[in-house]
């Protein structure tokens, strides 16, 4: 008995194998919108929307939105639709939310993905299916070294910021003693060690907490930064718990500033620390302050989601930009638009855009930026030179 | 309210005893059917026609890729839950443990540069993760019920912290270019590639089938028995000559190595494995859904995984007055738990014997209510 | 691994792990009440926490106190403090009879096995984690600073702020009160007798049901207070908190001894005090991987924990 039911088993699954792989040989792969249509075609953004860490997402999709919402003004016969796809931030989720992407032939760019992780677990899908995808945050640097041929980035990576932040440190704040603190992510540890590089014997310690809301609770932390009396404190992480530190080590009575990236360059750190122990933390961006950005940007992002930009939302209009360029321009195939973004270059609102190897933003055209937050609000300090 | 219960309930039974009593070639047929469907379901040319059941928010093929893998986790703690009776709340642990396993071995960020072929790493991963069930055991199974729970629970947030902070497992740098299964289409092309989930599915699938024969002859065996008796009374099993702890330390490590093995294929697909895949929140996920859906009985495990892990995506890009139902997901999720416990604590598709319990228990006189 | 780390900050390890000990301690007392007198791990007895916490964060908001707000003079920081911690106590206390109501009541009613409780207790605590997750659009909420952090005096160079001492003065009196409710007053009496054996304890005339109400309001009240002090100490809550402080808050009771009042207390600032040891000692991010490897190796060598198990009977 029981061996007929494994035979039987067997058999059926043998039988639907075959149908499947049958099935499979004519149905796989089949995407790319080969006649192109001019009209109706879609770009996505993806990123976290919702979750814990969505306050960037949402900063790079009301971008997008005000770069499609202008293109679908300027030519109101032809539209272009957004896609929003809410990865969450999580690498699990990212292949579904891809392959969603790549089956649907009318969506013929990416803006995103806007985290490094799940740029990992998606970039390969993407790669495959030829899908051109612009990431206007994942600095994470080995991204650029995988291969892909759909992958590009308007910002620079982390190689860029890690050692600004620590130039800034010594040769601004002229600090001699400097504690080390990352949250074990790939971008905060990251970042975390391009500034030890840069600073070398100045660190006297270094430590690492748990990241993404998992701790709250730094005595140990602050004890060791306390006891090691530092002229400034760098963070490498993001910002919800760069709140939480800064308010910590201010009420334990360290006044040292924060020194940290573009993780915690938002205004959620600065409510989440208290406006007075924020203030004077020295937040640095590989990318310009919104309010310099050319035209009218500022004012029109502001018209249509009813909030100031945040950080990347210029890369993120920057990146939307060049695929609606690159459609109205009739590369209207995912293969065409690849070529048409490969060979980019052009002005956006934050930078001077073109591509080199990898995909990696012209190292020419990448300037970090420092901001301080005064007065309880985040606002742009100086460029900070590269060497 | 109760009388719509009990017909529902009795409507229930009915159907069990109709499928029991049926002859034999007609459940053969049934199962056959049941089976062909799955077989069948990621296909587009067939899951297009199915109405509501795919998911609007993500790749349909990509869904039931998880909830595979989320259907085999759910047979595999079956066991240790379900027949041993033994509450292990960081069953997910062993999943990383595998995921891990295969991902050191064969990805070439991996600081052992050993970059061994997809195949060759699936047997060290389940062996691995079988020790390291038996490692955890042997100190712990000597607890019981809660001790144990909560002693499982702190391994697997072990396992997290250190895949999260040790220099060699990379943390959420993670471990990528992992290689997938191997083999080719005449025409040259992967079986495996990146972008049709389908053959992964087909092979969760296939896996599956053949995990769930080899548990169903398992607890017909002496084992099984074994296992049962020491869930209804673990003290009487002792006293009739049962080695007690012999048994729930089998029952622990052949369910880690069927999660090692779900690690190792979702890394095989994946490609890139992190600190991030591993929340302890799984954990318990997977758990209510043995739970839910009739712990002791496979068909029971296997409909609560399908379906905990399904309806959780399949929330997704549903919208309800303006707001994203995706949001919502875990608070249906956790009003779901309470209501079903109250209502029908032996789950979906209950083990006919522990439903029996189940009555029993609820006669029970008990003073001062 | 980093000794020098451990033994420079030796005196303020101590303090600090002590300060964040007494915060587990009066969580763990739920959890050990609870036990003590059902069998049962009450797993959603961390969101009776953070009801407490997010409580006392809006009553503030509702004087108009924002995390930027500076509140000055020794009268209104007691007025604040107080207002707070009631309504805190009250709503953790109420979060936790509706919790017995709903989702324990009608489980015993039907005599459902342990496995059932244990898992509306996990339904109960997503639900109720997300609730408040999506009420507060999962962003941190920030409470006002009102009791200055600056060292007050010195122990042994060791300098203690007020924080510390509200903390672990407050974390003692709940405790010797509680101790003394149920050592000393006719419902602790009935609170014990349950514990020891629940039929029986019927049979004498004790109302079960409304003791089981009553040992998850004393839980609860704990909880809020702490959910206060957690506030007043981290300056900011996020929905999702309670879930690792209520796992460490059991292990805390596991330690002790569960069932044990005062096991709950030592097991609390044990716990607290080796977490920080081990950041001293590993690193910070090892601070969490340290709690729950005590736990497993003190389970292993004395299941019973350090005091033993008092409330309830001995273990099966």
């Amino acid at each position: 008995m029981r061996q007929k039911l494994a035979r039987a088993i067997g058999g059926a699954a043998l039988l639907a194998l075959v149908a499947g792989s049958a099935a499979c040989g004519n149905g796989g792969g089949g995407d790319t919108a080969a006649d192109g249509d001019k009209c109706g075609n879609k770009i996505a953004f993806f990123g976290a929307l919702t979750g814990s860490s969505a306050a960037l997402g949402i900063n790079e999709n009301n971008g997008v939105k005000l770069a499609v919402d202008k293109y679908n003004k300027e030519n109101p016969d032809c539209k272009v639709e957004l896609v929003p796809l809410d990865s969450q931030g999580s690498p699990d989720q990212a292949p579904g939310l891809a392959q969603k992407a790549i089956d649907d032939p009318k969506i013929l760019g990416i803006v995103g993905p806007a985290y490094s992780g799940e740029s990992e677990a998606a970039g390969p899908l993407f790669n495959e299916a030829g899908l051109v995808t612009i990431t206007p945050s994942a600095t994470r640097p080995s991204l650029s070294e995988q291969g892909w041929k759909t992958f590009f980035r308007v910002v620079g990576n982390d190689f860029s910021q890690g050692p600004a932040a620590g130039n800034y440190i010594k040769n601004v704040l002229k600090a001699e003693r400097v504690y080390v603190i990352d949250d074990q992510s790939a971008y905060g540890a990251g970042l975390a060690d391009e500034v030890k590089k840069v600073l070398g014997p100045a660190v006297v310690g270094s430590d690492k907490v748990q990241g993404e809301g998992k701790q709250t609770e730094f005595s140990g932390v602050v004890t060791k930064v306390k006891a090691a009396n530092v002229q400034a404190v760098f963070y490498g992480g993001y910002y919800q718990e760069a709140g939480l530190i800064r308010k910590q080590l201010t009420a334990a009575g360290v006044t040292a500033p924060l020194v940290a990236g573009d993780g915690v360059n938002d205004a959620a750190y600065i409510t989440s620390a208290g406006a007075a122990a924020a203030e004077g933390t020295i937040l640095t961006c590989p990318c310009q302050p919104a309010t310099e950005a050319r035209g009218t940007f500022a004012q029109e992002y502001k018209a249509l989601n009813g909030s100031d930009p945040g950080t990347y939302s210029d890369t993120a209009y920057d990146a939307a930009n060049i695929l609606l360029a690159g459609i109205k321009d009739g590369k209207t195939t995912r293969s065409a638009l690849l070529e048409f973004v490969k060979n980019y270059s052009g002005e956006g609102v934050a930078a001077t855009y073109k591509f080199v190897e990898g995909g990696e933003l012209d190292p020419a055209q990448v300037k970090v930026w420092a901001f301080k937050v005064t007065g309880g609000k985040v606002v742009p300090d100086q460029e900070i030179p590269k060497s | 309210m109760t009388t719509v219960l009990e017909r529902v309930r009795s409507g229930r039974e009915a159907a069990g005893e109709r499928w029991r009593s049926a002859p034999r070639w007609v459940r053969w047929a049934l199962l056959i059917a049941v089976i062909a469907f799955f077989y069948a379901l990621p296909n587009r040319e067939f899951y297009q026609y199915l109405g509501p059941i795919p998911t609007p928010g993500a790749n349909f093929t990509q869904v039931m890729f998880t909830v595979s893998i989320y259907v085999l986790l759910a047979v595999g703690l079956n066991i240790v839950v379900g027949f041993a009776g033994l509450l292990d709340l960081g069953y997910f642990g062993f999943f990383a443990v595998g995921a891990y396993t295969v991902a050191v071995l064969t990805s070439p960020s991996s600081d052992l540069k050993t970059l061994w072929p997809w195949l060759l790493a699936v047997p060290v991963a389940i062996a691995l993760t079988m020790v390291s069930g038996v490692m955890l055991g042997t100190p712990t199974l000597r607890l019981r019920g809660d001790y144990l729970a909560l002693v499982t629970l702190g391994f697997a947030e072990m396992i997290r912290i250190a895949a999260v902070s040790s220099e060699f497992l990379k943390g959420q740098r993670g471990f990528n270019q992992i290689p997938h299964p191997p083999g080719q289409y005449a025409d040259g092309r992967p079986v495996f590639g990146v972008l049709d989930a389908r053959p992964y599915y087909w092979l969760v699938l296939t896996l599956i089938i053949l995990v769930v024969i080899g548990v169903r002859n398992l607890t017909n065996s002496r084992v099984g028995r074994a296992w049962i008796s020491i869930r209804e009374d673990e003290d009487a099993a002792q006293l009739m000559g049962v080695p007690t702890f012999k048994f729930k330390l089998w029952a622990f490590a052949a369910g880690a190595a069927i999660a090692g093995l779900a690690g190792a294929l979702f890394a095989g697909k994946q490609n890139f494995v992190n600190s991030q895949n591993f929340e302890l929140l799984n954990s318990i996920i997977i758990l209510a859904a043995v739970i839910f859906g009739g712990s002791g009985n496979i068909v029971g495990a296997i409909v609560g995984g399908g379906l905990v892990a399904y309806m959780i995506e399949r929330f997704r890009g549903i919208e309800l007055f303006g707001v994203e139902l995706y949001e919502y997901r875990f608070l249906f999720f956790g009003v779901v738990l309470v209501v079903m416990m109250i209502f029908r604590p032996e789950g979906l598709i209950p083990n006919r014997r522990r439903a029996a319990e189940f009555k029993d228990r609820r006669k029970e006189v008990t003073v001062g209510e | 691994m980093n000794f020098d780390g451990l033994f420079s900050n030796f005196g303020e390890l101590t303090t600090t792990g002590l300060t964040q000990g007494a915060i587990y301690a009066l969580v763990a007392l739920g959890y050990t009440l609870v036990y003590g007198v059902l069998r049962l791990i009450n797993f959603a007895h961390s969101e009776v926490f953070i009801a407490g916490a997010f409580a006392a964060i809006w009553t503030w908001n509702g004087f108009g106190l924002n995390q930027d707000s500076q509140v000055s003079g020794l009268g209104s920081i007691m007025f604040y403090l107080l207002v707070a911690v009631i309504v805190a106590a009250i709503a953790s206390a109420g979060t936790a009879t509706v919790i017995e109501r709903v989702a324990y009541r009608p489980l015993r009613k039907r005599n459902a096995p342990p496995l059932a409780f244990l898992i509306t207790a996990i339904g109960a605590s997503i639900a109720i984690a997300e609730a408040f997750g999506i009420y507060t659009r999962r962003l941190p909420q920030g409470a006002p600073s009102l009791v200055s952090s600056k060292p007050l005096f010195e122990i042994f160079g060791v300098p203690i702020d007020a924080i510390q001492l509200l903390t672990l003065g407050a974390a003692l009196v709940m405790m010797i009160g509680l101790d003394m409710f149920i050592n000393r007053s006719r419902i602790g009496r009935g609170i014990r007798a349950v514990a020891q054996d629940a039929n029986t304890a019927a049979l004498m005339g004790v109302n079960k049901d409304r003791i089981i109400l009553i040992v998850f309001i004393a839980g609860g009240t704990m909880a809020g207070v702490a959910g206060l002090l957690y506030d007043v100490r981290i300056g900011t809550l996020t929905y999702s908190v309670g879930f690792l402080l209520g796992l460490k808050a059991f292990t805390a009771a596991v330690l002790g001894g569960i069932g044990n009042l005062r096991g709950a207390l030592l097991g609390g600032l044990l716990l607290g005090v080796v977490e920080n040891y081990a950041s001293g000692l590993f690193g910070s991010e090892w601070k969490d991987f340290a709690a729950f490897a005590l736990l497993v190796v003190l389970l292993m060598f004395r299941p019973t924990g350090l005091l033993g198990e008092s409330l309830g009977r001995a273990r099966a």
